[in-house]
């Protein structure tokens, strides 16, 4: 059953071309402003909380695309806790492991319902968000609260020198970034090199080999790149850090753990992993119980960002987690997904947020684009998958 | 020769890389049986699928000849309306609405905006009394058994005025009682003149009801056997199905030195987890020996599943009680499948899609999944490890799959038995509960699933094999249990049981009930 092999390619890299589509209509529609250092910068310093945000929301929907309506409140619950916390003169890293905590035990209290009460996700999070919501509101009285503690902006992201000082002190341009960005995409070539001469003396399949040595080339390639723009505003802002973290950390999660393999299992048929002696129950616990700790690292890079708590923070983040899940690909009954498409998925969104922000359209018809790419992207999912069969 | 009714002339159908159908010419007469077979793959279902309009006229090559007139069915509807109705394997009914509900949906009776229920039920009454059923219209599809729920079928084609009607596989999952009820009504129906095709496994089936034998093969038409008045032999419609002779359906038992007994449960009982007063295992006993194959055979709903998924870390039912010794001693397994997995007993499902395997997921990745913690370190799975684990038990089971990578949706029924397998051998188990191993499967796979069992027998393992299929249970057994309504109600050496003594000993079970 061989499509022919222009399909395949674009089967498979969908949303990376429709990204590198929409990143040169951008170009011109902007006058090349979307690739501006800053710009290019902005795009992760202002969606950070979405990448880590969905990173955790990918788990529930792995295990059987369940959702987490409650992420938004709950990044907006965190952040009020930690800034009245620094408000109030607490040591910065205790606030920090609180906000964790708290996104954390309400990721437990949610998956305790889901997991081992059946109360179906949807709900047991609807409730969720509507009570996190209220509480922030008590905890910052319905005000706004500033946060001044320069260290926290300074690891989490916000104000104006969030970025890792430049210890080599390029000139004009910031060398430690660049000295990172080649580092990494040389040691991505040198781990898919030994991969492959691993699995061919092991007899595994690897595919076309020219195929994958110039989808590395282009990966490292577009590295160099990113990382080239980065040097040449302020360097590596340090939310990328984070998210690079999360996304890396989880990415290994899912492809190489046992926990990460069980999240697939359950989501492709329960039964049959349950009878296979897992516990899937706690899979789903771990998967809810997860996502709050993500949102609450979500709610210290949002408020870090803001360099204050409001109240009405967060509002609508958990639709921009679903939804970069599935614009990358994820399915809507679970057990398929990656993190690396979930990545193009975020980044994906983000261009256009900020290709529109630029070309000056409007908030609400920035929405209304947003709906139809979040429509085609899972319509064109559907279609291929019908064409397979 | 009576007239003929339907004629599908060298109809080719192509799937991206795949010819389903090559050149099939196939000719139903008028108030005939005919029946469709051939192995798992052979297009059977394709070819049904054509007739049906599922697939589009123009999407086939070749033309249908119905009725005298050439037809170019576009979907469902189309076909339905010429009379011709399929009922699909897998039943298609809502279970929570009515008998009459069902029969009617996408026919609804009275206008669209206003359904007239008055004529909906008495409508479905009438059908339900025409297969022979005495339900109310009005009572919910879940409240019937399987059996029933494949007359509702019937019923519902009768209603949509049938006159060619199309039966995929009606019997896969009624248990004998039931298909001989649902054979005879076809014969029923055939006197009163009505035209069918039924597509099945079983080829007692084949000859006890079909006219017309046509087999198909890789696509393609191999023979139309007349049966009118002589009785044909399953051994001859197998040569066709094969395209050679199968002399041995079974490998013979392996030379095994049968040791102590291994497992053992005395006085099991077990309750239905919704309807808890429901008894579903009734004060059963048995052993099986170390190297030995114990058939459990029993019709369905008999409680065999529930005996062996009760046994498996209490993985069915509620109020389980009894007594569960592992070489002699007794052992008290907690509420969890690992735990069973850990005391070395596995339970390998009769649903391979419902419960067995991960579809979306690689030959890999399913073989591995009952036994992960031993290629893992930490959490932390040794992917090449794996790889080679799989890769292992594909050569060992000869699983046909161009590599391990695979997806497990993708594999035909047999080679998905075989992963399934593949992941409880890869369990490493002492003790294994084969649960229908061979349903659904044809018959040149299920020789190697019988190959496989003996080789798990070699290696010291013990069987438990729970079948309703009597010939495989005489083939492949050393030892047989009876089970009926929840009971053991007889237990026989190979070599002493017969298909009679066994159907007695359920007889005589069902005598002993009422008296």
């Amino acid at each position: 059953m061989k499509n022919s092999p222009v399909m395949a390619f674009f089967q498979k890299y969908t949303m990376i071309i429709a990204l590198v589509v929409v990143m040169i209509f951008f170009y011109f529609s902007t006058d090349g402003k979307i690739m501006y250092a800053q710009n290019i910068n902005n795009l992760i310093s202002q969606n950070g909380y979405v990448f880590v945000l969905a990173t955790g929301m990918l788990l529930c929907i792995l295990t059987g695309g369940n959702i987490d309506l409650a992420v938004g409140s709950v990044v907006c619950f965190a952040g009020a806790v930690g800034a009245m916390m620094m408000k109030g003169g607490i040591n910065v890293w205790l606030a920090v492991i609180v906000m964790l905590v708290v996104g954390l035990l309400i990721g437990m209290f949610q998956g305790y319902w889901i997991a081992w009460v059946s109360v179906p996700p949807f709900i047991a999070t609807l409730a969720g968000m509507y009570a996190f919501r209220g509480f922030s509101n008590v905890v910052l009285n319905g005000f706004a609260v500033a946060i001044n503690n320069q260290t926290f902006l300074n690891v989490f992201g916000g104000g104006a020198s969030c970025y890792v000082p430049d210890f080599l002190g390029g000139n004009g341009m910031n060398l430690t970034c660049m000295v990172a960005g080649v580092v990494i995409a040389v040691i991505y070539a040198v781990i898919t090199i030994r991969t492959v001469i691993s699995h061919k003396k092991l007899g595994i399949d690897v595919g076309n080999l020219a195929a994958k040595y110039l989808q590395t080339a282009v990966i490292c390639g577009v590295i160099i790149w990113f990382f080239y723009k980065l040097s040449n505003y302020k360097g590596i802002p340090s939310t990328l850090i984070w998210v690079a973290v999360v996304m890396l950390g989880y990415n290994y999660i899912l492809a190489n753990t046992s926990v990460g393999r069980y999240l697939y299992a359950v989501g492709g048929n329960e039964k049959a992993t349950l009878l296979s002696g897992v516990n899937t129950k706690l899979v789903y616990f771990v998967a809810y119980a997860n996502m709050g700790l993500l949102a609450g690292l979500a709610g210290i890079l949002t408020v870090a960002r803001a360099t204050s708590a409001q109240p009405t923070y967060g509002q609508g983040y958990e639709m921009d987690a679903i939804a970069a899940c599935f614009i990358g690909g994820a399915s809507a009954y679970g057990g398929t997904g990656k993190i690396s498409s979930v990545f193009v998925g975020a980044l994906l969104l983000g261009v256009i947020n900020q290709g529109m922000s630029i070309m000056g359209i409007e908030a609400n018809y920035q929405r209304v684009v947003k709906g139809i790419v979040l429509l085609l992207a899972v319509l064109f999912d559907v279609l291929s998958k019908r064409q397979k069969k | 020769m009576a007239k003929i009714l339907l004629e599908m002339k060298n109809i080719t159908k192509t799937f991206p890389g795949v010819k389903a159908l090559d050149n099939v010419n196939f000719q139903v007469e008028e108030g005939e049986i005919h029946a469709l077979v051939g192995e798992n793959g052979a297009g059977k279902s394709t070819l049904m699928n054509v007739l049906s309009g599922i697939y589009p006229y123009g999407s086939y090559e070749g033309d249908i000849v119905y009725n005298g007139e050439v037809c170019k069915f576009n979907n469902i509807k189309d076909s339905e309306k010429k009379g011709i109705v399929i009922i699909h394997q897998e039943l298609a009914l809502v279970p929570e609405m009515s008998i009459g509900e069902n029969m009617f949906l996408g026919n609804e009776r009275g206008s669209k905006a206003r359904i007239n229920w008055a004529e909906t039920y008495s409508e479905a009454d009438k059908y339900l009394k025409m297969v022979g059923l005495t339900e109310s219209s009005k009572t919910p599809i879940k409240a019937l058994g399987t059996g029933k729920q494949q007359l509702v079928e019937i019923a519902k084609a009768l209603a949509k005025h049938a006159k060619l009607l199309i039966l995929d596989e009606p019997t896969s999952s009624l248990n004998e009682t039931d298909s001989k009820a649902l054979l005879d009504l076809m014969l029923e129906f055939k006197k009163q003149g009505m035209t069918m095709i039924i597509i099945t496994h079983k080829l007692n089936e084949v000859s006890y009801v079909a006219d017309n034998i046509t087999v198909l093969r890789d696509g393609g038409t191999v023979e139309t056997i007349n049966a009118q008045g002589v009785t044909i032999s399953e051994d001859r419609i197998i040569k066709g199905m094969v395209g050679r002779e199968i002399t041995d359906r079974f490998p013979g038992r392996p030379d095994v030195q049968i040791g102590d007994i291994k497992m053992e449960v005395k006085n099991w009982n077990v309750f239905h987890p919704l309807y808890p007063e429901r008894k579903v295992v009734d004060d059963v006993s048995l052993y099986i020996r170390k190297g030995e194959v114990v058939g459990l055979y029993g019709l369905m709903g008999a409680g065999r599943t529930e005996l062996a998924m009760s046994i498996f870390g209490q993985s069915y039912g509620i109020g389980i009680s009894g007594e569960l010794r592992l070489d002699g001693q007794t052992v008290t397994l907690k509420k969890s499948t690992s735990d069973a997995i850990k005391h070395k007993i596995a339970y390998v499902t009769e649903d391979r899609k419902g419960n067995g395997l991960v579809l979306s997921q690689s030959i890999k990745v399913n073989t591995s999944l009952a036994n992960l913690d031993s290629i893992s370190s930490r959490g932390v799975i040794d992917k090449d490890k794996e790889y080679a684990v799989a890769e292992e038990y594909r050569k060992k089971l000869k699983t046909k799959c161009p590599t391990v990578e695979q997806n497990v949706g993708n594999l035909s029924g047999g080679n998905q038995q075989k992963v399934l397998l593949a992941k409880w051998l890869f369990a490493d188990p002492d003790i294994l509960m084969l649960d229908e191993p061979t349903r659904g499967i044809d018959v040149g796979a299920k020789y190697e699933i019988y190959t496989i069992i003996n080789d798990m027998v070699r290696e010291g393992k013990s069987v438990l094999m729970i079948s309703s299929e009597l010939p495989e249970v005489l083939g492949m057994s050393d030892r047989i249990y009876i089970m009926n309504e929840g009971r053991i109600v007889g237990e026989m050496k190979s070599e002493d049981a017969t298909q009679e003594n066994i159907m007695a000993a359920i007889i005589n079970s069902g005598k002993e009930a009422s008296a």
